[in-house]
């Protein structure tokens, strides 16, 4: 005789401590074996697009720094980026210097993060703390430009809030050198642990059309071996002149796409963001942060739609201009929200525990899947 | 020392009633100070000073923490099991406790100095299973289940290749009673049994990489048996929250935490008997060569609990840099690598000792 059986229902979230933040898993067990994964979100909901109708277009950018808020230069960037090209201004080079500086500090401090935290969900507690360390030097060469450690309302349409401060290039200068070593540590101490491979090797494999029909992006594409990167595939700022590769998941250890490729990508990532500040940091050129910033911004009737690559992917900014100086829409392509989304395809048939390594390998921020 | 004491206050059951407490006076101070340890080695490994303000060094931190643990509101939810939700924290400390009625503090002090020592803490440690099961099912929550489920199947199994190195360990020794392990090792740590065991010839040489081998087989799974890094999946809080104790707050929750850093030091202590000599100094004893010989049996307390703190710092060690495994990769572990070696290491042993 057959004993009846009924899956089990787990709630994991809004309140667990790897769901990074608070994101609900409703997870369908056999045993510890995963049918189904529904994420339900809006938990941290705070109606960001239709606030930002509501602001004029420099009000908005303190909201950007809410969306994604490990990487707020990045937020700021994509949407600077994105009223300049409604407005047609051009911003000067010193500008574009600096936030493309700052944009590759902070996909360092994002990453680092994302390591981090990644290491934590598979149970090695150490290598966050050390993370960290790293990310407090970012934070503070971020403060004293700034004065904001977090969310840094930094980069104004047509300029920046900000000129950067006389020790700054002394310090990016010295940061360089130091972190080189420190990612061959992260490296030894978590990247090529055996118990981590096998953890994450061949777990949660993405396949590359999975991904694309998803629409995934950033890190979470490139770890299935797809190299695109709109620093590269579709320039925006001065990225074009800065010499860098693309790293992409080769399955080094396992299969490609698998959540050890996913998080080898941003290891490599940070080391391409480090040679672009390296040519970047010496070529600064002299003038004004502040000389092309519009007295009063107020765009033609018009749309854009404008992209940069966010520490997490295709960050977009999909803005309607009705002539006032307020916007009409702004919408948000919030790498995190599509990533997301890939979860499901990935997790049936791994465990619970692999759940949480694949949760951790896509890297989401909540701020931005929420909005 | 239960004949000594009973001959001092002529009254066996207050004698009785000594002796039994005599391990909690060296259980509470030791969970004390390893909790302040494991702070402090976790934040020196991790860049960062620890607990600083109570105290030198914050010595003191630990204690303020228990004061800070009885005050709390025992929260018990209205779903549980109450009778076996309040009774699983107890029988978990119980049988963490009762393993150090046999352990052999030094000569003259052992709780209980039974024939059987290791055979009796086999089985006593059983009890914490059924405790961490208890736990899980009367909590009456998603996450304490999995917990206790994954922890009563690690424990059970990682028992078979603690058991089966016990066993090479009394084939070879001819003894189950820990106090006469000891006393075999002494004089010199030349005489472990990690290094061979007291008898000299060839037959040292042929074993010695055998006891490396059965050090390592047993030092991993003990490892497994206290839900230490990297075998800590019964309170993963990545996936579990924290296991089979998510529920529990105040003193219950304290009465889990004793058990499990007291579990530490026992299978710690009981590897240092096997393999480290135990009590046993490995350079002769201050006490003899000054002919004071009531300070010996002090010494000897001093050399076991260095020894069994020592495997303490090294567990804590491993928690702060590995990883955790996943619950099949650790039952892989156990059932295709730890048991069909800990049975070669068995029969290798076992021959050594016939020739």
């Amino acid at each position: 005789m057959a004993l009846k059986t009924e899956e089990l229902v787990l709630n994991m979230g809004p309140q667990h401590p790897s769901t990074h933040g608070v994101l609900r898993l409703e997870l369908e067990l056999e045993g510890e074996v995963v049918k189904n994964v529904k994420p339900h979100l809006g938990y941290l909901h705070r109606c960001f697009e239709k606030h930002a109708e509501a602001m004029t277009y420099p009000q908005v950018i303190p909201y950007t720094d809410r969306m994604d808020y490990l990487a707020s230069m990045y937020n700021n960037f994509g949407y600077v980026v994105a009223v300049e090209k409604l407005l047609g201004i051009q911003v000067p080079e010193r500008v574009e210097y600096i936030r493309v500086i700052m944009g590759e500090l902070q996909r360092i401090a994002s990453h680092l993060v994302a390591l981090g935290t990644y290491g934590l969900d598979i149970g090695a507690f150490t290598p966050f703390l050390y993370c960290f360390i790293d990310r407090e030097k970012i934070l503070n060469l971020f403060e004293i430009t700034c004065g904001a450690r977090l969310l840094y309302n930094y980069m104004w349409v047509g300029g920046l809030s900000h000129d950067i401060h006389p020790d700054f290039v002394r310090l990016t200068k010295e940061f360089i050198p130091y972190f080189r070593p420190r990612i061959k540590e992260l490296n030894d101490l978590l990247t090529f642990n055996k118990i981590f491979i096998e953890r994450t090797a061949n777990i949660g494999v993405l396949p590359v059309d999975t991904a694309i029909n998803y629409g995934a992006s950033g890190p979470v594409l490139r770890g299935s071996g797809f190299r695109w990167d709109l620093r590269k595939n579709d320039p925006y700022s001065i990225y074009d002149r800065f010499d860098f590769d693309i790293p992409v998941g080769q399955g080094l250890v396992g299969t490609v796409g698998d959540c050890w490729d996913r998080y080898y990508v941003r290891v490599q990532e940070m080391e391409q963001s480090l040679r672009i500040i390296e040519q970047a940091i010496d070529n600064i050129p002299d003038g004004d942060v502040q000389s092309a910033i519009p007295k009063r911004i107020k765009p033609p009737k018009g749309m854009v739609y404008s992209r940069v690559e966010n520490p997490k992917g295709e960050l977009g900014y999909f803005i309607i201009s009705d002539g006032s100086t307020s916007p009409f829409r702004v919408k948000v392509r919030a790498p995190s929200f599509v990533n997301l989304s890939v979860l499901g395809e990935m997790s049936k048939g791994h465990l619970v525990a692999d759940v949480v390594a694949i949760l951790g390998s896509i890297d989401i921020v909540l701020g931005e899947v929420d909005r | 020392m239960f004949e000594w004491l009973s001959d001092l206050t002529g009254n066996q059951i207050l004698a009785a009633f000594i002796s039994a407490a005599l391990p909690v006076a060296f259980i509470v101070p030791f969970v004390i100070f390893a909790v302040w340890l494991e702070r402090k080695v976790s934040a020196h490994m991790q860049d960062r000073l620890g607990p600083m303000r109570v105290g030198w060094h914050g010595w003191l931190q630990t204690i303020a923490d228990f004061f800070k643990l009885i005050q709390k509101e025992d929260i018990v939810s209205s779903e549980v099991d109450k009778k076996f939700f309040n009774m699983a924290p107890y029988l978990v400390f119980i049988g963490s406790y009762a393993v150090y009625a046999a352990l052999p503090f030094s000569n003259s002090y052992i709780g209980s100095n039974i024939d059987l020592g290791l055979f009796y803490i086999i089985a006593v440690s059983g009890l914490v299973v059924a405790g961490i099961l208890m736990a899980g099912w009367a909590s009456n929550n998603k996450y304490s289940l999995y917990g206790a489920m994954r922890s009563a199947a690690q424990i059970v199994s990682y028992e078979i290749p603690t058991a089966l190195v016990i066993l090479a360990m009394v084939m070879f020794t001819g003894t189950l009673s820990l106090a006469k392990l000891s006393d075999l090792q002494t004089s010199s740590f030349w005489n472990w049994y990690i290094f061979g065991g007291p008898d000299w010839g060839w037959s040292k040489l042929l074993v010695l990489p055998f006891m490396l081998v059965a050090f390592l087989l047993f030092y991993i799974s003990s490892l497994a048996e206290v839900n230490r890094t990297p075998f800590d999946l019964p309170e993963a809080e990545s996936e579990l929250v924290a296991g089979y104790h998510t529920e529990y707050s105040g003193m219950k929750f304290a009465m889990f935490f004793l058990s499990e850093y007291g579990n530490m030091f026992a299978v710690s202590a009981i590897a240092s008997v096997l393999f480290f000599g135990g009590y046993q100094s490995p350079i002769g004893y201050i006490g003899n060569s000054l002919g004071i010989s009531w300070l010996v049996p002090f010494e000897q307390v001093f050399w076991f609990a260095s020894k069994g703190i020592f495997f303490v710092f090294v567990q804590m060690w491993l928690r702060w840099t590995l990883p955790r495994v996943r619950v099949d990769q650790l039952m892989t572990l156990c059932w295709k690598y730890l048991i069909p070696y800990a049975f070669v290491n068995l029969i290798i042993i076992g021959i050594i000792s016939l020739i």
